[in-house]
């Protein structure tokens, strides 16, 4: 049990502090980062899924005026490290999927830029590519782990057994198959790099657009063979990322390489929003064979899920899509495996909430049908399903308040007067429901420095705000932990400069950080008083934070959803979604709101629009960019509304707090789905669900 | 992006000239696709003329009670003006219902009929499309076909090799309504001054995709004029998309009833606006119910072609359409009874 | 191929050379260095890049630089007089309508330009009545809003800052 701390800023809902220079636009993003007489690249891609560069004509391209360099796999200069094959940028003839980095121009302009990188003639020796994802796949394999540690596989009783069995007495059995779709991240702010090589000093300054500036530093430094001490890497600003800036990719090491080849220039980098789709990771295709099995009372006695999902052929992205089912519900027999197809395609990586995301889409369906199989409500379902303690670990949950999410969510939504295919006007509709889930998690290292100077506390922590508030909420923790005023406070991020931070990932950022701003407080006071005198510095790391390992530490909601469905044409509207989560103590209820609808629209998004159409003959994504790639706009959104429990937790964290960045796009697409069955009684299994999959349906 | 010299004439007989007299020179006029083009490398011209401030901005009334809309009006203003919202409310709705805000503002009526496809692969020039590199192939076959042709396409599985087959749509909202409107297009180009009817404007792709209008080389939009529509004919546009706004059509209807008789026209179904005109002929003299007109709609689509591709091909679109006709004819008969 | 410009940027006359092919985004970005109008798709699919141009709301990554020479240009910068927000922005920090900033200039061009559309009587996609006067309803304001995408998804907040910046 940690010593929890005493609220005053904490649970104010404070407004950004970075507020005002978001709103002018004066907030500089890392391309942004004015610089003395920039110089601009525009990177080469690959255009055949796989293969070898046999030639690269670049002599048109040198010969235009303004252009600086063109560095191909021919002439780059060799990489310290090569382990890594995604930042292998121009270290080998290999093409390995199609989009890949193949070579950069560096121009005076990026008009020039552009023009002489289109301008280089590339020839291919051009083999046959597998790229397209199939649950029967030959190349299935087994990855050792899928991401975040988890086992890949997990077993417990005998599924087979209760899935032959449970016919008698009322029981149920259901075997279904749900897929997601590839996603990819698309933050608004495409990623980019001003990079700056001082060859005298050999040091390597960066304003890249990252999650982390330290691992982003440590990945460069491991690239390029660097010191830590020879490069810092700054980022105020984050213009979102939702996982796909949580990790570098080639872009950032091209940019690196681009400032070597021309010291003492700044450069800069920015991926079109075409080249995002192949270069900045994506979210697997997944495909979800589940089976559940129930007496006639609702008890689950098995559930298994069986995931089939995509890597690339170069590096291993396993997303661990079957964890969520292993400790939802409760169930004496259980199953979950992943299997992955290593293809010819662009590498995966992490988007909001990898694995509970997808993870909850087919299990929250499967329930939903199993519920209307049985002839119960689904939120009865669900709380008969209720495990005392973590199903996985056997561990008590350090809270879990599932039940009361489920119950306070249906009264607000008026669930016990839900519609089942009831018509307004041309209208079918229908209301549906889901659970969501997030483990809290916290990173093992981070430091935050505290000193008190002309007056101000001043704390220093390389964390990223990328829209979730870090700018504002930290200090609020840091007043709390010292007993003052928060507008005593200075909270500085997003800079190596700093002492070390884990990455905004995992919704582990203020857990962890916040975490060690606390341990420096504390320890400040401790040592310095009440009256401190001007200088007095301090650090605190996380590791120094109490640390629970008893209790099993999950944020948990439940969305409901109201859907519209045109009689005529099948066009889907939802015009109501309320979440109701228990989330621990809420540090800042104005940015932990936006958070968490943030996360139910983007839910929504998923639900109804997102999908990367996958063209398997020529292995890209053929809708790749924002006109095709449908994100929810404005429009589409009704009715949103994000509550929660007054959940107390104090096993977590000093602040009481879990996170809050991904939990809210958990379980939503589930719950779209579930109301669109109830408003038409098509189910749609596969995501999105689209007005052709609902149309055969309509009267 | 390929290097272009700019021009901005003096006039449009001048900028007419520009143009006819430079086999690699384009019109610019709103921008919002050409410059799109420009920098995809789709479009790689030596020379941009600039009309934008040329044509003429002015909607004017015509003696025939009808409307003149000048090439540079914008889609905002061409929406907002009232003689178009209560004269002629398809037109309002089609232009509403297109892209958004800030693209209306920039958007021309010259501009507009003129855009091409979104067809993906025509807008990525690292793959094979016979629209925009003639004789290469069309990669849409057997690929993303969601939003493309199921009418006036070459047959059930057209050779994706041939060097004619597109199954391309035409993307504008507005053409749509001006098709069902019978409107009228004032050109003045190398030849002089003519007028072609709105429905003969765009192609069928035919022998040879890359030409997506009648147009000559040279040939800019001046004017497009909007007949008088007869005394209680009501009209109305629905589109169905993907999202509820800013998104292109999956299928759009635009239709015209006056006294059991209907005109429609159909987007997001063809390499032009499609003019249902058998259906059109079927249901001329009413009535206008919802069996007659899905029959009717049933005749129309019974020489559709769905092409098969990822994601479940177009298929779709054949029931979507008519489902959508019934819908949009349904929404105006009621509102005359 | 260059071309000399003048233009009108936030209230200052500002001169420069582009390139025939600079967007008005690159000549502002690159080339004055006016961060404001953010760079999101290049291709008028996300309108971040949202600016007035001539009083108006529209995209300046598909209005080539030189083809607007002499043109009155405000960003969301030049919207906050003297120090003081716009009426639009104190609204966005007020319903947090924003988290990582990058769309938000583009959003807050758009809704002043929104606001002066309501008052010229535009309609919208959504205007039940054409030939009505359109009132600033979340319905309204939230399809008229639909050109500036928001990846983190504030749009519940977008929409009545702007109602309420607009007076309704």
């Amino acid at each position: 049990m940690t010593d929890l701390l005493e609220p005053r800023a904490i649970g104010q809902g404070l407004v950004r502090r970075d507020g005002e220079l978001k709103v002018r636009g004066t907030a500089t993003y890392a391309v942004e980062t004015p610089v003395e007489n920039p110089a601009y690249c525009h990177p080469v891609q690959a255009t055949v899924a796989r293969g070898r560069v046999t030639a690269m004509d670049t002599a048109a391209a040198t010969a235009l005026d303004g252009v600086l360099a063109v560095l191909t796999p021919f002439d780059a200069e060799r990489l310290a490290s090569t382990e890594d094959a995604e930042y292998a940028v121009l270290q080998s003839d290999e093409v390995a999927f199609r989009g890949q980095l193949i070579g950069v121009v560096i121009a005076e302009t990026s008009e020039v830029a552009r023009q002489a990188a289109d301008s280089v003639r590339v020839t291919y020796d051009e083999q046959e590519h597998d790229a397209e994802l199939a649950v029967d796949h030959p190349g299935l394999y087994k990855p050792e782990k899928v991401n975040a540690g988890h086992e890949t596989d997990t077993a417990e009783g005998d599924v087979a057994a209760a899935m032959a069995t449970p016919q008698r007495d009322g029981g149920v059995t259901l075997e279904r198959t749900y897929s997601t779709a590839m996603y990819h991240n698309n933050p608004l702010e495409p990623h980019a790099t001003t990079a700056l090589w001082d060859a005298d000093a050999q040091f390597l300054t960066l304003w890249d657009s990252t999650q982390g500036v330290h691992p982003d530093r440590a990945a460069v430094c491991e690239v390029f063979g660097l010191e830590q001490e020879q490069v810092r890497v700054v980022c105020p600003y984050v213009g979102g990322g939702f996982g796909s800036k949580g990790t570098p990719h080639a872009n950032v090491m091209l940019a690196v390489m681009a400032a070597r080849a021309l010291p003492g220039r700044p450069v800069k980098l920015a991926l079109t929003r075409q080249q995002m789709f192949f270069l900045a990771g994506y979210r697997t295709p997944t495909i979800q064979q589940m089976q559940l099995a129930a007496d006639r009372r609702g008890r689950l006695q098995a559930i298994a899920i069986d995931v089939v999902e995509q890597t690339s052929r170069i590096k291993e992205f396993a997303e661990q899509t079957g964890v969520p089912a292993r400790m939802m519900y409760a169930s004496p027999n259980r199953r979950s495996t992943h299997r992955l197809a290593a293809l010819d395609v662009p590498v995966p990586s992490w988007m909001r909430a990898p694995g509970e995301c997808p993870g909850m889409f087919g299990p929250e369906v499967a329930m939903d049908e199993l519920a209307e199989e049985l002839g119960l409500d689904p939120v009865e379902l669900r709380v008969r399903n209720e495990p005392e303690v973590d199903p996985e670990t056997g561990k008590p949950w350090s809270s879990r308040n599932l039940v009361r999410c489920l119950r306070e969510g249906a009264e607000r939504f008026g669930w016990a007067e839900r519609p089942r295919g009831r018509r307004e006007g041309d209208w079918l509709v229908g209301y549906g429901v889901a659970s969501s889930v997030y483990p809290t998690m916290r990173q093992a290292t981070s430091t935050a420095n505290l000193r008190y100077a002309d007056g101000r506390y001043v704390a220093e922590i390389g964390a990223a705000d990328l829209g979730t508030g870090a700018w504002t909420i930290l200090p609020q923790i840091t007043a709390d932990a010292l007993g003052v005023d928060v507008g005593d406070v200075d909270v500085r991020i997003g800079d190596t400069q700093y002492p070390t931070a884990s990455v905004a990932g995992g919704s582990s950022g203020t857990n962890t950080w916040g975490s060690a701003l606390v341990v420096a407080a504390r320890a400040f006071r401790d040592k310095f008083g009440g009256s401190p005198d001007d200088g007095d510095e301090i650090s605190g790391d996380v590791d120094q934070a109490a640390k629970d390992d008893a209790h099993a530490p999950y944020a948990f909601g439940a969305q409901f959803v109201e859907a519209r469905v045109n009689a005529d044409t099948g066009e889907i509207r939802v015009p109501r979604l309320l979440g109701v989560f228990g989330v621990g103590r809420v540090i800042n209820p104005r940015t932990a709101r936006s958070q968490l609808i943030g996360g139910m629209t983007m839910g929504l998004s998923m639900a109804l629009h997102e999908n990367s159409v996958w063209d398997p003959r020529i292995g890209q994504v053929a809708n790749h960019d924002l006109a095709e790639y449908h994100i929810t706009v404005n429009a589409d959104v009704g009715e949103i509304e994000a509550v929660w429990l007054d959940e107390h937790d104090p096993y977590v964290n000093a602040m009481g707090s879990k996170g809050i960045g991904e939990i809210g796009i958990t379980g939503t697409a589930a719950a779209v789905v579930n109301a669109v069955h109830a408003a038409t009684g098509v189910r749609v299994r596969d995501l999105p669900v689209t007005l052709d999959k609902v149309l055969p349906g309509l009267p | 992006m390929k290097p272009f010299a700019y021009a901005h004439p003096g006039d449009v007989a001048e900028a007419v000239r520009d143009v006819a007299a430079e086999p690699n020179a384009v019109f610019l006029a709103g921008g919002t696709n050409l410059v799109d083009h420009l920098r995809l490398g789709v479009a790689r011209p030596d020379l941009v003329v600039d009309v934008r401030t040329l044509t003429s901005r002015e909607i004017t009334d015509l003696d025939d009670g009808g409307l003149r809309l000048g090439a540079a009006s914008t889609n905002s203003e061409v929406a907002a003006d009232r003689r178009v919202r209560e004269r002629y409310p398809v037109l309002a709705q089609a232009l509403l219902a297109g892209a958004t805000g800030q693209l209306r503002n920039m958007a021309t009526t010259g501009g507009n009929p003129l855009q091409r496809t979104r067809c993906p692969y025509f807008q990525d020039v690292t793959t094979p499309c016979n629209k925009r590199q003639p004789g290469t192939g069309c990669s849409a076959v057997g690929g993303y076909t969601r939003y493309h042709a199921i009418l006036g396409t070459p047959g059930a599985l057209p050779d994706p090799t041939a060097p004619e087959t597109c199954i391309a749509t035409h993307p504008s909202d507005m053409a749509v309504a001006l098709t069902a409107l019978d409107a009228q297009v004032h050109t003045l180009g190398p030849a002089g001054v003519r007028t072609v009817p709105f429905v003969d404007l765009h192609r069928l792709p035919g022998d040879d995709p890359s030409k997506d209008t009648v147009l000559e080389h040279g040939e800019l939009i001046t004017a497009i004029d909007l007949p008088p529509l007869p005394a209680g004919a009501r009209s109305a546009y629905r589109k169905v998309r993907d999202r509820a706004s800013y998104a292109f059509a999956l299928v759009s209807v635009a239709a015209v009833v006056h006294d059991g008789d209907v005109r429609i026209a159909l987007g997001g179904v063809a390499h032009k606006p499609w003019r249902a005109t058998r259906a059109e002929e079927i249901l001329r003299g009413g009535p206008l119910t919802d069996h007659a007109v899905r029959a009717a709609m049933d005749a129309e689509l019974a020489v559709a072609q769905p092409q098969p591709g990822v994601e479940g091909g177009n298929g779709f679109k054949i029931p979507l359409a008519a489902r959508t006709v019934a819908a949009t004819v349904r929404t105006l008969t009621e509102e005359q009874s | 191929m260059d071309a000399d410009i003048t233009l009108r940027v936030d209230g200052e006359t500002r001169r420069l050379t582009v390139d025939t092919r600079t967007s008005l985004l690159d000549a502002l970005r690159e080339r004055l260095g006016n961060p404001s109008p953010k760079k999101g798709c290049d291709h008028g699919q996300c309108g971040a890049c949202t600016i007035l141009l001539d009083g108006q709301r529209a995209l300046s990554c598909l209005a080539l630089a030189v083809a607007y020479d002499g043109a009155e240009i405000t960003t969301a910068d030049g919207l906050a007089r003297d120090g003081e927000l716009h009426p639009v922005q104190r609204a966005f920090l007020e319903r947090d309508a924003f988290q990582c900033g990058y769309c938000t200039p583009g959003q807050i061009c758009s809704a002043v330009g929104v606001i002066d559309e309501f008052e010229k009587g535009w309609p919208s996609h959504v205007t039940e009545d054409l030939t009505g006067e359109p009132e600033i309803t979340h319905d309204e304001v939230a399809e008229r809003m639909s050109g500036n995408l928001c990846r983190c998804a504030a749009y519940v907040n977008i929409t009545p800052a702007v109602q309420e910046a607009a007076g309704a």
